[in-house]
């Protein structure tokens, strides 16, 4: 009798484990039912980016051709119909995959690292630093997203990578506005200057307890940044200075499909379907994101 | 016996904050000193500049004037980062124990940060233990290890700011009002935590507060604050049985006292509002509300603190 409650005992020692902060948000985050349906979505999607090499031959398939199938509604052997070069809509969508992803989540990640390093520079320390940070992105706010980028992409060249670039700088700055005020917020806080208390250097407490406290807004400016930056880039493709044209970017799709929405619809349908999956996956992971890294709503 | 040795010697410390007004006056030339393991209390209104006197200490503000020294350690122009290698001899308390603990960090986070911080373990098994007997020290059942901040009580919050602060062993502690935000009742548990600790650890405190029932409990001696300036300093027991400043015996005269129907001595009411500490002129700052004010007060200088008898501090032209 006594040997079973001191088994307990030490049973329960052992369950007052610390667990780390990443372990934590995991578990919350797989409570969350949205999420994981967006998590598995997103992998879905990363698996498709990474392997349509292997399932299609980019010069026949992709970008190849064929007038005799031009514009067949959807069938079995086309399951989104063709458009109106002959070319199977599923199987471009799904090539694109990998360029909606890198334009929308590249230039978000870009823009994010730079507008979250600049504005909680610039919410942290004020004074002249602010001034800096705050005018210039003035200067950028003030000049329209599509114009700036027209000229990033024609000095770059037209590439994928110089459209995320662009799309990088006009997401920065709406990036740096958020931070900045969330960080102006918190920075006041009791806990910081405890934090010093402590003895932690100014760079620990921004990383681990500035930040941390400001990614409510953050998160959501992220998953409305990754769809509008997808449809940005297809505006772009639009106006020339996008991906170059064959290329199956769903934006690009889409408006190419525009001229045929009234006789074959599904040429713009399907690329529009995807991109609002897509970004409704994100929405539903970033909204569970945000919900397990904030204590406060544990269930 | 031995030599008391001075832990923390304050010498003529001074904050001013620029504001469009002028110069404000937070804190005016303190002096005092505290031996080891001994408890000053710092009293007075809100806005004396108290807690600005704590935080100066600290040097979580910078001083504009005066010195510090920390045993024996002139800490007055020490860096940021020199500093730090310090936090583990000094820490503080604060008041608030809602908004002085990150909500996004668990108890276990919160408490083992310190330690972490100044590598004073290496292994994680040796910080989490460690992590737990400070728990334990500071009376929080283990099973809150991993809870958050705001899924406890004001008390138990508290006690997690008593650890964070005694997990680096510190050898000073300020306390900015540790109990003002608590209940009553946990205000007590509290103080008696605090206190035993001080036995245990042989702490020194520097105890700030407004109550001064609180601090006749806690203090050895108390240093009474009026507007950036000390107005007198005594050993608790001395200034309780013979307080000299007005402003000390109109504090005092404030405690409530809890007896029904017992005869209670007239209460010393004080006219009017504290002065701006904007562009002091020279001149005794508790002048506009003194019931003993003299013609004499008007034309001195603002007094400094004299010794009317032994280890006893009044700053007043008037007090014999």
């Amino acid at each position: 009798m006594s040997e079973m409650s001191k088994a307990v005992s030490t049973e329960n020692l052992n369950e007052y484990k610390g667990r780390s902060l990443a372990q934590e948000t995991w578990r919350r985050l797989l409570k969350n039912k949205g999420a994981v349906v967006g998590m598995i979505f997103m992998v879905l999607l990363l698996i498709l980016a990474l392997s349509g090499d292997f399932l299609y031959d980019y010069d026949t398939e992709i970008i190849g051709m064929n007038m005799s199938e031009a514009r067949l509604a959807p069938s079995a052997e086309h399951f989104f119909g063709t458009d109106q070069l002959g070319r199977d809509v599923f199987s471009r969508i799904v090539y694109g995959t990998r360029y909606s992803l890198i334009i929308g989540v590249g230039s978000v990640a870009v823009g994010l690292i730079v507008g979250l390093i600049t504005g909680s520079l610039a919410g942290f320390y004020g004074g002249m630093w602010d001034q800096l940070v705050m005018r210039a992105n003035d200067i950028l706010y003030s000049i329209p997203n599509i114009m700036l980028a027209v000229v990033i992409v024609q000095v770059l060249g037209t590439s994928v990578l110089s459209l995320v670039i662009a799309l990088s700088i006009s997401s920065a700055t709406s990036f740096a506005k958020i931070t900045r005020a969330a960080v102006m917020t918190i920075r006041g806080q009791e806990y910081v200057e405890s934090a010093y208390a402590m003895g932690l250097p100014t760079w620990k407490i921004i990383l681990r307890h500035i930040i941390p406290n400001c990614l409510s807004p953050i998160i959501v400016q992220v998953t409305l940044a990754i769809g509008s930056n997808i449809i940005a880039a297809s505006s772009l493709s639009f106006l020339g200075v996008g991906v170059p044209i064959p290329t199956p970017e769903w934006g690009t799709m889409l408006s190419d499909g525009r001229q045929f929405i009234r006789s074959e619809p599904w040429m713009c349908v399907f690329p529009g379907i995807a991109i609002m999956l897509t970004v409704l996956a994100l929405n539903l992971m970033g909204d569970g994101l945000r919900d397990a890294l904030d204590p406060k709503l544990k269930r | 016996m031995a030599e008391k040795k001075i832990i923390l010697e304050v010498q003529n410390l001074t904050k001013y904050f620029d504001t469009p007004k002028g110069k404000l006056h937070a804190v005016d030339g303190v002096n005092f000193q505290i031996e080891e393991g001994k408890t000053l209390g710092i009293v007075g209104e809100s806005g004396c500049g108290k807690s600005t006197t704590g935080r100066t200490l600290l040097k979580l503000l910078e001083p504009t004037d005066g010195k510090i020294i920390f045993d024996g350690e002139d800490i007055t122009h020490y860096s940021r980062a020199k500093m730090r290698k310090m936090r583990t001899q000094m820490q503080m308390i604060f008041q608030d124990p809602f908004s002085s603990l990150d909500p996004r960090q668990s108890i276990m986070q919160l408490i083992s940060e310190p330690i972490k911080e100044h590598k004073l373990l290496k292994s994680k098994a040796e910080i989490e233990k460690r992590t737990l007997e400070l728990m334990d020290i500071v009376g929080l059942a283990r099973r809150f290890v991993n809870s958050y901040p705001h899924e406890l009580d004001g008390g138990r919050r508290q006690r997690i700011g008593i650890a964070r602060a005694l997990a680096v062993n510190p050898k000073l502690i300020v306390c900015d009002e540790p109990v003002s935000a608590l209940d009553v009742s946990i205000q007590a548990q509290i103080l008696n935590l605090l206190k035993q600790l001080q036995r245990d650890m042989g702490l020194t405190y520097i105890f700030i507060t407004h109550d001064l029932s609180v601090v006749k409990y806690f203090s050895d001696d108390i240093a009474v604050m009026y507007l950036g300036q000390m107005v007198e300093k005594a050993p608790s027991a001395e200034i309780f049985a013979n307080p000299t400043h007005p402003y000390t015996q109109a504090l005092l005269s404030a405690i409530p006292i809890p007896v029904v129907g017992k005869e209670k001595p007239p209460r010393k009411l004080l006219r009017g509002e504290i002065t701006s500490p904007v562009n002091l002129p020279d001149q005794c700052r508790f002048l506009k509300r003194c019931d003993s004010c003299q013609q004499c007060c008007q034309e001195k200088s603002n007094p400094q603190l004299v010794e009317i008898s032994p280890n006893h501090f009044v700053a007043c032209h008037i007090a014999k």
